[in-house]
């Protein structure tokens, strides 16, 4: 009897301890990641980084052109996102009980939310780019669209699906219309939620690369026009990193390590954001 | 006529409402008109591909852009194989995360261990590439596969995959960046479907005497498996359409070996290498065809896994 | 007990049927409600008290699969008649939960938000049907102070309240009160049963309560419900006291349910 238990509990101890091990194997990967940004990033990150464009090989220069084009892409591909996003998740919300759109639109979205972002961009490129003959700024905003569109759907409907009903019943008991139950009391109910979703999805599309390379492409210069080439952050950090030149991947790590710890503070902003919110109700 | 007039009565009395609800199931539909446009852009583009050479593009190994002869063999083999070196990795650590979170982390702890994992998540893909170009591969060159080859590389069956020439990069390193990214995916759908496991069926079965390990083994996983399988699928899709991180140490080789440690090709990352390059109707829509290729894998995949995660979720409704 | 007893009946119901799919929760239900009286339903969970409730104003009809057929009249209309328009409908018939349900918004905007449906009024017009509404609902003197906070900060007896206020502050005719006192400790019940005491002088209410000393203390008349059958009906102290039927005897005296 003894040793049987002993084996159990030798089991017991040997398969927690791997458990252990592996929680560490995760932290231990984000650890080293985030030390060699800073070790590499921290150097070349100045000021110049933040008022000068990107420069040819061998000259100084920086990067304020990429973030520009970024920034741009980034918030326009959300303005256009979020919307759509936010009304097809109500419909799947609060129509969603009738009918097959529902759950049809539910599952396409679930698949599209981890589908390859290369293939959005092919797809930007098939229907956009070769139309309008040249890759641009709103090239590269529309494919990180379509990327927001599937994330904010997600949490939209989960986030109005955790309103209790009764806060619906008390509007339309009230002889509210659907909408304005809708709009002026669920939806609102949501806002932490949903917001937190768009934060999310703002932080995932601002470290995007593949849906960009076919569409705003890069820009070498100071361009503020969405119907050129753009430069971005992610395209200038593949371009800089690939090259043979000590200077450009200096700057590209520079532009690593802003890109990770923006995104990374996004999120975690976003996290704390909605728990504060949630806590107060 | 009477009843006519009101129904239109009704109707136009509810014209609001009926035009909100009309706007958000377009936003809706327009998610399903999206996936069609993406089909059906992508088939019309690699159409010429698919009329020069037919379904010899899957079987042949060629890509050979200055005879524009192209075959997508190595790419396919090569997300194949990227994508389940990634997931051997990360499914057992993954589990054991998921294990650590639920039953073994102190509470104050659940929640910042929770955070730091999702972060892993949240890093861009492009960094994971350039970490693993200048900081992993050239580490694991110098030690670890130098090792592989000559302790593992001998051995009868698996010796071919781990011999040749220490590169640092390659396929074997491709899977291995890759497994780091999706561990989170995997670990954190893992750790919700085991927190829905009722209490009371745990507690039942630590009543019982049982340790944590066989409760973990013979209550909690078979109770969740539907939903853990799931979870793997979806690292899986992520797996198989990660580009950026895979384009930078993957090697970028159109050739077949049967070493793990020499350099590969993935469709993803053939794309992002040569797509922007790429002259001749032909030798474009290859690469396009590739693509579809691509979504048309990870499309089944992710199918299979949100079908799974869906039927544990009615399972739940109906147990809840 | 006959509906014709009671003279002019708020709400008549004729012949009610419910459904929950093909589940009848409901069973010929007939039953008149009289005006400025409360009438309280009684009767053990899942008996169709609730049910009921929820038909006068139609809030059912937010579920897909769920019916009703009969007639309820109210002031000799019948409102389940499918022209009738839910929204004003609900205008005029009130309603208040068993758990409170402020909106996520200010106090003053919790008032507002049905007012503003109907009427137009200007802001002075406004403000001063706010405090007529948190005066009747006995919460103006604990809110006038922060009437630009959240209603979701106040405490579970004041948010009941701010329901029964914004209720009342589209005046309308009928209130249907569903168990509103279950989430509340006994002060703050007694508060609202004081409530509904004033509030009978202008409205017609209607509640439901799993709590039988509280239908004999503040309803005029009562229904005992079981199993989707109305067994009884009448005056609450004739129902009490002196019950015709076996199985109101029995529940009230605590033999059962």
């Amino acid at each position: 009897m003894l040793t049987l238990y002993a084996r159990r509990r030798l089991i017991n101890i040997l398969s927690l301890g791997i458990s252990i091990l592996a929680m560490g194997f995760g932290l231990f990967w984000l650890g080293w990641i985030l030390f060699t940004l800073l070790f590499h990033g921290l150097p070349g990150l100045s000021l110049q980084v933040f008022t000068q464009i990107t420069p040819p090989p061998g000259s100084t220069g920086g990067l304020i052109n990429a973030i520009a084009g970024s920034l741009m892409m980034t918030a326009l591909g959300t303005l256009i996102g979020t919307p759509i996003g936010i009304l097809a998740g109500t419909y799947l919300a609060e129509f969603g009980q009738r009918g097959w759109i529902a759950p049809i639109t539910r599952f396409i979205n679930d698949v599209l939310l981890s589908a390859p972002s290369i293939v959005i961009g092919l797809f930007v490129y098939e229907v956009y780019v070769i139309r309008t003959k040249h890759f641009s700024g709103w090239a590269g905003a529309f494919a990180l669209a379509i990327l927001v569109i599937p994330i904010v759907i997600r949490t939209t409907e989960n986030m109005l699906r955790l309103v209790p009903n009764s806060l619906r019943e008390a509007a339309a008991a009230l002889g509210a219309p659907q909408w304005k139950v809708i709009t002026l009391v669920t939806l609102r109910a949501a806002r932490a939620g949903i917001l937190t979703g768009v934060l999310l999805a703002v932080a995932r599309i601002s470290g995007e690369t593949a849906p960009l390379l076919f569409t705003a492409l890069n820009n070498q210069f100071w361009s503020s026009n969405m119907n050129q080439p753009m430069a971005n952050l992610p395209v200038v950090i593949f371009q800089f990193a690939m090259s043979p030149y000590a200077d450009w991947k200096q700057l590209a790590w520079a532009g690593a390590m802003l890109i990770t710890f923006s995104v990374l503070t996004l999120n975690i902003l976003a996290r704390v954001f909605f728990r504060q919110q949630s806590s107060t109700h | 006529m009477q009843k006519y007039f009101s129904q239109v009565r009704s109707m136009l009395q509810n014209w609001p409402d009926l035009l909100f609800r009309g706007i958000t199931r377009i936003s809706a539909v327009s998610v399903l008109i999206l996936l069609f446009a993406i089909i059906v852009s992508l088939i019309v583009g690699s159409l010429p591909s698919i009329k020069a050479t037919g379904f010899q593009f899957l079987a042949s190994p060629e890509w050979d852009p200055v005879t524009d002869r192209f075959g997508a063999l190595v790419p396919i083999v090569g997300t194949l194989v990227t994508a389940s070196i990634s997931l051997l990795i990360a499914v057992p650590v993954s589990f054991g995360i998921a294990l650590f979170l639920t039953e073994l982390s102190p509470r104050w702890l659940r929640r910042p261990l929770g955070i730091a994992i999702e972060l892993l998540a949240g890093i861009p893909s492009i960094i994971y590439g350039m970490w693993g170009l200048f900081v992993f591969a050239p580490l694991f060159g110098e030690y670890i596969e130098p090792w592989m080859s000559n302790h593992i590389g001998n051995l009868p069956i698996i010796g071919p995959f781990f011999s040749g020439p220490p590169m640092g990069i390659g396929i074997l390193t491709a899977g291995i960046i890759l497994a780091i990214m999706v561990i989170p995916f995997i670990a954190s759908v893992m750790r919700d479907v085991f927190e829905v496991v009722p209490a009371m069926l745990k507690e039942s079965a630590y009543g019982l005497g049982a340790t944590t390990w066989e409760v973990t083994w013979n209550v909690v996983l078979p109770y969740t498996k539907i939903g853990v399988v799931g979870g793997i699928m979806l690292g899986l899709g992520r797996a198989l359409g990660e580009t950026m991180a895979v384009t930078f140490v993957i090697g970028n080789a159109h050739s077949l070996t049967q070493s793990l440690l020499m350099p590969g090709n993935s469709i993803s990352s053939a794309l992002a290498n040569e797509f922007n390059e790429a002259v001749g109707e032909l030798y474009t829509s290859a690469l396009i065809e590739l693509g579809l290729i691509l979504f048309f894998i990870t499309f089944v995949v992710l199918t299979f896994a949100r079908f799974l995660l869906y039927k544990l979720g009615k399972r739940e409704g109906k147990v809840a | 007990m006959l509906p014709q007893e009671i003279n002019n009946p708020k709400l008549l119901v004729n012949n009610l049927n419910f459904y929950y799919g093909n589940d009848r929760a409901l069973k010929d239900i007939n039953l008149s409600i009289p005006e400025k009286m409360v009438t309280a339903f009684i009767g053990p969970s899942g008996c169709g008290k609730s049910t009921l409730l929820r038909t006068f104003n139609r809030m059912y009809e937010l579920y897909p699969k769920q019916r009703a057929t009969g007639e309820i009249l109210l002031d000799g209309k019948n409102l389940l008649e499918k022209r009738q328009d839910l929204n004003s409908l609900r205008a005029k018939i009130g309603m208040v939960f068993q758990k409170p349900t402020p909106f996520p918004m200010s106090i003053y905007d919790n008032i507002t938000f049905g007012v503003k449906l109907y009427e137009n009024l200007n802001q002075h017009e406004m403000s001063e049907r706010v405090e007529w509404a948190l005066q009747k609902a006995a919460l103006w003197n604990e809110v006038k102070d922060k009437l630009k906070q959240s209603g979701t900060g106040l405490s579970g007896g004041q948010q009941q309240r701010l329901c029964i206020a914004r209720a009342i502050a589209v005046k309308p005719e009928v209130l249907l009160l569903d168990e509103p006192t279950s989430a509340l400790d006994p002060i703050s019940t007694a508060h609202i049963e004081r409530l509904v005491d004033e509030l009978k002088k202008e409205f017609t209410i209607v509640i439901v309560t799993h709590n039988m000393q509280q239908a004999a203390r503040i309803s005029d008349y009562t229904a005992y419900m079981y199993l989707g059958e109305l067994i009884e009906f009448g005056d609450t102290s004739a129902v009490f006291t002196n019950p015709k039927r076996k199985e109101t005897e029995d529940y009230i005296t605590g033999r059962f349910g």
